[in-house]
C-alpha cells in the first residue's frame, strides 16, 4: 500500500493549515457563503439536511488497520459513533461540526488520510476494483496507476474549477469490471498491445445522474507512459469547452455527445499532440517506483485447503453458504478473498459503527496483513486470508454482523443515504432497502434467484447508481409525496447498460411486492442457466410490465 | 490609486484600465488621455493590430470563453495581457493562461482580472499569472500568504517543468 514520503507529508500538513485558515475566515465572515462553498466542497464538507457531512477520501478503497482505528476514534470524538461506506469507496461522517473539521483533518493527516477533492467541481477520488492485486485474471495491478492519478489530480492548478465534478475509475480484469468504469467521466481499462506492452483503453463520457450514458471508447490503446499527458489533454478540452451555462448539462458526457465521440477524440488528440512529450510523460523509473508500494505481502507457502474446507462445508450449511457467496478465488494457492458484508437488514447499507471499524481493523491485522478495502458496493474486503483460517474467521465475524452470506444477491443493496440524511434527495431510500430486505429473508430463495444488483437512489443525482442496477429504484417527489420509479436491465459491468424505465412509479409500501413480482417473472421465464439479466435481455421488458401493472 | 499584486505578494500601484467590450455597433471607448495605459478586448486588438502594435500603453484582455490561439505569433508584441474571471468558479482562465505561456510562448506580464479572490491566487500563479488585480473588497495584505499556502505541487505546470515524480527519482 502507498506510504507517504516527506513530500506527501508536507503537502498534507500544508493542506490542513490552509483549510484551517479558510474555515476561520468563513466563520469570521471574511469569506461569503458563496466563496466558501467550493472551498469546503473540495474538502468534502457538505452542509446537509440535519448537519454537515464530511466525506473522507479512501484512495482506491485501500485502508490500513491504523487508519480504520483512527476513523473509529474520529466518529466517537467528533460524531455519533458511526460512519458510512459510500459507492465510490470513500467514508462519510454524518454529524461533524464545521468548526471541528480542521482538527479532524489534522487527525486524518497523522495517518496519511485526507478529504481532498471528495466533492466539488474537480477531479474526485480515483476508484478501482476491490480485488486489485489478488485476483488471478488481471492484466496488471491497477493501484500504482490510481496513485499516479491521485497525485497528479491533487490540487491540479488548472483543473480546480471545472464545469462539473469529474470521476475517474480504473479496471484491470479482462473478465469482470467491479469498478463500473463505463459509467465514469473517464474509465480506464488496462490492456496489453500485441507486443505485450501495458496500456489503457480509454472510455470518456459515461455517467449516471439526469442523463445516464455508457462511456464510448475514444482511444483503443494508450501506452502507460502517456497516461497523465492524455488525461491532461482530456481535462483541458473539457475545462475549455464543457458547458458552464447549465449545471445539468455541464458533465463531460454532454460535451462528448455534442461533439460526437469521434469529434471529441479528435480535439483531445490535437491537444495531446502538443503535450505528449512534455515532462509530465511518465518514466519507466517513476512507474516502477509506484509499483514498489503495491508488492505482494509476505505470503506463506501453504497448500490449497480444499479438502479440509470441503469437510467443514459438508458439516455446516451456513459456513458452506458463506464460502459459496462471500469468498472469492485468490491468485495465490492456499489464500482466499473474503468480503465482509455490511448489509444487515435493518441497518442502512454501508453504515458501520465505531466498534465495527475497529473490528475490521482487528480482523485485518489478524487475518489479512493489516489491510482492508472498501468496495463500491459498500462492503469491506479482507483480500489475503489463508484458506485454512477461513472457518476461524467465519466464526469470529458471526457476532459482528459481517457474515450475512448475501454478497451480490438481491439484498446486498447499493443505496445512497437518501432523504433521511441528504438535502438533495426527493425521497427516502434506506427504508425501501430495508423493506425489500425483509421481504426476501429466505436465503435459499435468494441463492436460487442468483446474482441480482438492486440499486436504490433517493434522487436523480444517482448516488445509489440506480441506472445500472439489474433492478434500479429511483425516489421521486410528486406533490410532496414520495414515489419510486423502477428500471430494469441496467449493468455496471463489462456489459454496461442503462436500465429501461418500467412504467409509472409506486408508493413506498408497495415496493417489496413489486420487486417480488419482478423476481417472479424472472423465475417463471428463466432457462436453467439464465441469470436475471440474461432472461431480461431475452424476453424484454413487456412480461415484467404485464405482471407488475396487472 | 488601484493596486496590483505581484507573484510574490508585493503590492504595487497600478494605472491600467480595462476597456469594456463596446455594445453592438458602437466603437471602442479608449481613454481620452493617450498616456493612460488601457487593456482592450483581444479580438479587437487583433482586428486593428496595424493600429495598435508598438503602442506600449495598449494591452489586451481575454474573456473566459475566448481562445488565446487567436494571438498566435503576436503575443510578445504585447507588454500586458489580462485574463478575465467573470466568476471565480469559472476555471477556463487557468487553461487560457497556460496556453498563453506554454503554447504561445508569451513572456511579458500576465494578469488575472475580474472575480479574483485570495484562495485562487496560488492556482493562478502556478498557471503562469504574475500579476493579480484582487477584487476590491478583498484584503491585499493577505495575498502573500495565500500565494504560498503550498511549498510545492505534485504536477508540472507553468511554474515548474518538473513534476514531483521526476524530482523524487533524481
Amino acid at each position: 500500500m502507498y506510504v507517504y514520503d516527506e513530500h506527501d507529508r508536507q503537502i498534507a500538513a500544508e493542506r490542513v493549515e490552509q483549510f484551517r485558515d479558510q474555515t476561520r475566515r468563513a466563520l469570521a465572515g471574511e469569506l461569503s457563503e458563496d466563496e466558501f462553498l467550493p472551498l469546503r466542497l473540495q474538502n468534502g464538507l457538505y452542509v446537509q439536511r440535519l448537519a454537515p457531512m464530511l466525506r473522507i477520501a479512501v484512495p482506491y478503497g485501500m485502508l490500513r488497520s491504523v487508519q480504520l482505528r483512527r476513523l473509529a476514534r474520529i466518529t466517537r470524538d467528533y460524531d455519533k459513533g458511526y460512519a458510512h461506506f459510500t459507492t465510490r469507496q470513500n467514508v462519510q461522517l454524518n454529524w461533524p461540526a464545521v468548526e471541528d473539521v480542521p482538527d479532524i483533518l489534522a487527525e486524518l493527516a497523522e495517518v496519511e488520510m485526507h478529504a481532498n477533492q471528495t466533492s466539488g467541481n474537480c477531479i474526485r477520488n480515483t476508484t478501482t476494483d476491490q480485488f486489485s492485486g489478488v485476483q488471478d485474471d488481471e492484466i496488471a495491478d491497477p493501484r500504482p496507476y490510481c496513485e499516479i492519478i491521485r497525485q497528479w489530480s491533487t490540487f491540479h492548478p488548472e483543473f480546480a474549477f471545472l464545469p462539473r465534478k469529474f470521476k475517474v475509475a480504473v479496471n484491470a480484469s479482462e473478465h469482470s469490471d467491479r469498478a463500473a468504469i463505463q459509467v465514469h467521466d473517464i474509465g480506464l481499462q488496462l490492456v496489453r498491445d500485441d507486443s505485450g506492452e501495458l496500456g489503457f483503453r480509454v472510455h470518456v463520457g459515461g455517467g449516471l445522474g439526469r442523463t445516464p450514458m455508457v462511456g464510448p471508447v475514444i482511444r483503443d490503446y494508450l501506452p502507460e507512459k502517456d497516461l497523465l499527458t492524455y488525461l491532461e489533454a482530456v481535462l483541458r478540452v473539457y475545462n475549455r469547452y464543457g458547458r458552464r451555462d447549465n449545471k445539468f448539462k455541464a458533465r463531460i458526457k454532454i460535451l462528448v455527445k455534442a461533439l460526437t465521440p469521434e469529434g471529441f477524440a479528435e480535439k483531445v488528440e490535437a491537444e495531446w499532440a502538443h503535450i505528449k512529450d512534455s515532462p509530465t510523460e511518465l518514466t519507466r523509473e517513476a512507474i516502477a517506483k509506484f509499483q514498489t508500494y503495491f508488492t505482494e505481502p509476505a505470503y506463506e507457502p501453504v497448500p490449497e485447503a480444499t479438502e479440509s474446507l470441503a469437510a467443514r462445508r459438508f458439516e455446516n450449511r451456513a459456513f458452506d453458504q458463506w464460502i459459496a457467496h462471500n469468498v472469492d478465488t485468490h491468485k495465490k494457492p492456499g489464500y482466499a478473498i473474503v468480503t465482509l458484508t455490511v448489509k444487515k437488514t435493518g441497518v442502512p447499507p454501508g453504515d458501520v459503527t465505531d466498534r465495527q471499524l475497529e473490528q475490521i481493523a482487528d480482523l485485518a491485522d489478524e487475518y489479512s496483513f493489516g489491510e482492508a478495502r472498501v468496495t463500491h458496493q459498500q462492503n469491506a474486503v479482507l483480500a489475503d486470508v489463508r484458506q485454512d483460517r477461513l472457518y476461524e474467521l467465519w466464526q469470529a465475524i458471526a457476532p459482528m454482523d459481517f457474515g450475512t452470506a448475501n454478497l451480490n444477491k438481491l439484498t446486498d443493496v447499493i443505496c445512497c443515504p437518501g432523504g433521511d440524511y441528504c438535502s438533495l434527495a426527493n425521497a427516502k431510500s434506506i427504508p425501501v432497502a430495508e423493506a425489500i430486505q425483509r421481504k426476501f429473508d429466505d436465503l435459499d430463495f435468494l441463492y436460487d434467484i442468483g446474482d441480482i444488483d438492486l440499486n436504490i437512489s433517493g434522487c436523480m443525482n444517482a448516488c445509489g447508481h440506480h441506472h445500472v442496477g439489474h433492478i434500479g429504484v429511483l425516489g421521486v417527489d410528486k406533490k410532496g409525496q414520495e414515489f419510486y420509479q423502477i428500471s430494469l436491465g441496467g449493468s455496471s459491468h463489462h456489459d454496461a447498460a442503462i436500465g429501461k424505465i418500467l412504467g409509472p412509479s409506486f408508493a413506498r409500501d408497495d415496493m417489496p411486492d413489486v420487486i417480488k413480482s419482478i423476481v417472479d417473472v424472472y423465475v417463471s421465464n428463466r432457462t436453467q442457466e439464465e441469470a436475471f439479466l440474461d432472461t431480461y435481455r431475452r424476453i424484454g421488458i413487456d412480461p415484467f410490465k404485464e405482471r407488475v401493472y396487472a | 490609486m488601484p493596486e496590483v499584486i505581484t507573484r510574490n505578494g508585493g503590492i504595487l500601484e497600478d494605472n491600467w484600465v480595462v476597456v469594456a467590450r463596446p455594445a453592438e455597433g458602437e466603437s471602442l471607448d479608449l481613454p481620452r488621455d493617450t498616456d493612460q495605459p488601457a487593456l482592450i478586448p483581444a479580438d479587437l486588438w487583433l482586428a486593428g493590430q496595424e493600429h495598435y502594435i508598438g503602442r506600449k500603453n495598449i494591452g489586451v484582455w481575454f474573456d473566459s470563453h475566448q481562445e488565446p490561439e487567436m494571438l498566435e505569433g503576436l503575443v510578445n508584441e504585447l507588454d500586458v495581457i489580462a485574463v478575465n474571471f467573470p466568476k471565480f468558479a469559472d476555471g477556463r482562465g487557468y487553461s487560457i493562461a497556460r496556453l498563453l505561456r506554454e503554447r504561445l510562448g508569451y513572456r511579458h506580464e500576465l494578469r488575472a482580472i475580474g472575480d479574483v479572490l485570495l484562495d485562487q491566487l496560488q492556482f493562478m500563479k502556478r498557471c503562469g499569472f504574475d500579476r493579480f488585480v484582487l477584487r476590491a473588497d478583498k484584503n491585499a495584505e493577505e495575498a502573500a500568504r495565500c500565494l504560498n499556502f503550498f511549498s510545492q505541487g505534485y504536477q508540472a505546470a507553468t511554474d515548474t517543468d518538473i513534476p514531483l515524480f521526476r524530482r523524487r527519482a533524481s
